[in-house]
């Protein structure tokens, strides 16, 4: 648990000057939330045990299936490792959460890939696209043939599980020149529409691929109408927002939201404002596995609660 | 408010424009895309140019004008889009999958 930001190479004392509210997370290190509160380590002993009556689910995201540039020649390879990781969580996840970028550049047969790989898991998954994903020829109509069909739109929806209510979101299509990712009217509409029937106390988790909020415009990390999406979120008392597309973790608390974002089964990005661009992260190859990594959430009953594991594939 | 006619007519210009038949462009220049940049971001010429746009990152990108105008493939790294602008006027572009990422053409 002591090692902190190290594989980033950066400082800390700099970073927190650059991004006050945020909580960098480093490899294999595990932490808790309660309803938007951080939680003694005591509680997450039991949420490792998976000795819960609640149940568990997965989040992976940004597996660029096809990615083969110098920050990482065998991103089908981490997948692998990725599911690997997800199959030895203890006690079987409910089911696992993709959240975008599946593919590099939408191909048929990076999809192929990716579901065959992602497959070997032996879990339902629930995808929302990145902006990866819609790079063919129709501009997203492979993704939502392969994964829309119980979708509206461009590809959202919500589902229910065990008291919980998920909504996964696009914030991917109908980007306009000069913002960040977007939601578009008709994707609010429906989601005013689609909370209206949840009550003040239904946990709510929304998964998109963007952050919904503006966590680093200068490199568009953020969504232009992120904020009318969360205050239709206000009145409920537990909020977690889990995205992809930055390609390592950061959490922020606001309210009685908190968000996550997750680390990338293929390669790193730099932290904002770290380098030139926010491209692909050359790390040292041992460096790798560390800055790669699969997520397991716990929710238990009754606690509102959300116990947040993050697992790097480098660690044991 | 642009009638539908004369999107669908300029479309059509521009399609013409961009297939650059050999020998009538009569200067070339290049825009290379790299960290998240089209450099340079504002590039003045004159008509009848042809400007290449080359994507140096390990990221595909894709160049579109910023009502749709005109719109190129994804451009995987080392891939090119070529374009001949041959109206006087200025032409704001961005990248359909990063729209941080902005450009402008200036034929003049």
């Amino acid at each position: 648990m002591s090692q902190r930001d190290d594989d980033h190479g950066g400082d800390g004392v700099s970073r927190r000057h650059a991004l006050e509210c945020m909580i960098w997370a480093g490899t294999g290190v595990l932490w808790t939330v309660a309803g938007g509160v951080p939680v003694s380590r005591a509680f997450l002993g039991t949420a490792q045990a998976a000795e819960t009556t609640g149940f568990s689910f997965v989040q992976i995201s940004d597996s660029h299936v096809g990615f083969n540039k110098p920050a990482n020649p065998h991103a089908d390879t981490t997948l692998m490792e990725a599911i690997g990781k997800v199959k030895a969580i203890p006690g079987k996840p409910a089911f696992m959460i993709h959240t975008g970028d599946i593919t590099h550049l939408s191909k048929p047969a990076e999809f192929d890939a990716a579901n065959q790989l992602i497959g070997g898991a032996g879990l339902d998954v629930h995808y929302v696209p990145g902006e990866h994903d819609l790079v063919d020829e129709g501009a997203g109509k492979a993704y939502l043939e392969r994964y829309g069909k119980n979708a509206k739109g461009a590809g959202w929806y919500s589902f229910d599980q065990s008291g919980v209510h998920f909504v996964g979101l696009v914030n991917v299509v109908g980007l306009k020149a000069g913002g960040m990712g977007s939601l578009g009217a008709e994707q609010l509409a429906w989601l005013a529409d689609d909370l209206k029937a949840q009550s003040d106390s239904t946990p709510i988790i929304v998964f998109a691929h963007i952050p919904l909020y503006a966590l680093y415009p200068q490199w568009g990390w953020g969504t232009d109408d992120g904020d009318q999406a969360l205050s239709l979120l206000k009145r409920f008392g537990s909020v977690t927002v889990l995205n992809g597309h930055i390609h390592q973790l950061m959490q922020k608390v606001e309210g009685n939201v908190t968000f996550h974002t997750a680390r990338s089964t293929a390669f790193p990005q730099p932290e904002p404002g770290k380098a030139a661009s926010p491209g692909p992260l050359l790390v040292p190859a041992e460096k790798l596995r560390g800055l790669l990594g699969v997520r397991n959430v716990l929710y238990t009953p009754g606690q509102a609660s959300l116990a947040v594991t993050d697992t790097a594939l480098a660690d044991a | 408010m642009i009638s539908r006619r004369l999107l669908i007519m300029s479309a059509l210009t521009l399609a013409i424009a961009g297939s650059a038949r050999a020998g009538e462009a009569t200067t070339a220049t290049v825009v290379k895309i790299e960290n998240f940049t089209f450099n340079p971001a504002e590039l003045t010429i004159k008509p009848g140019t042809t400007v290449t746009f080359e994507n140096a990152d390990d990221i595909p990108h894709s160049v579109v004008e910023k009502m749709a105008k005109f719109k190129s493939k994804p451009l995987d790294t080392g891939d090119k889009f070529t374009m001949t602008f041959t109206d006087i006027g200025e032409i704001d572009y961005f990248c359909g999958f990063h729209p941080h990422m902005v450009g402008k053409i200036i034929v003049k």
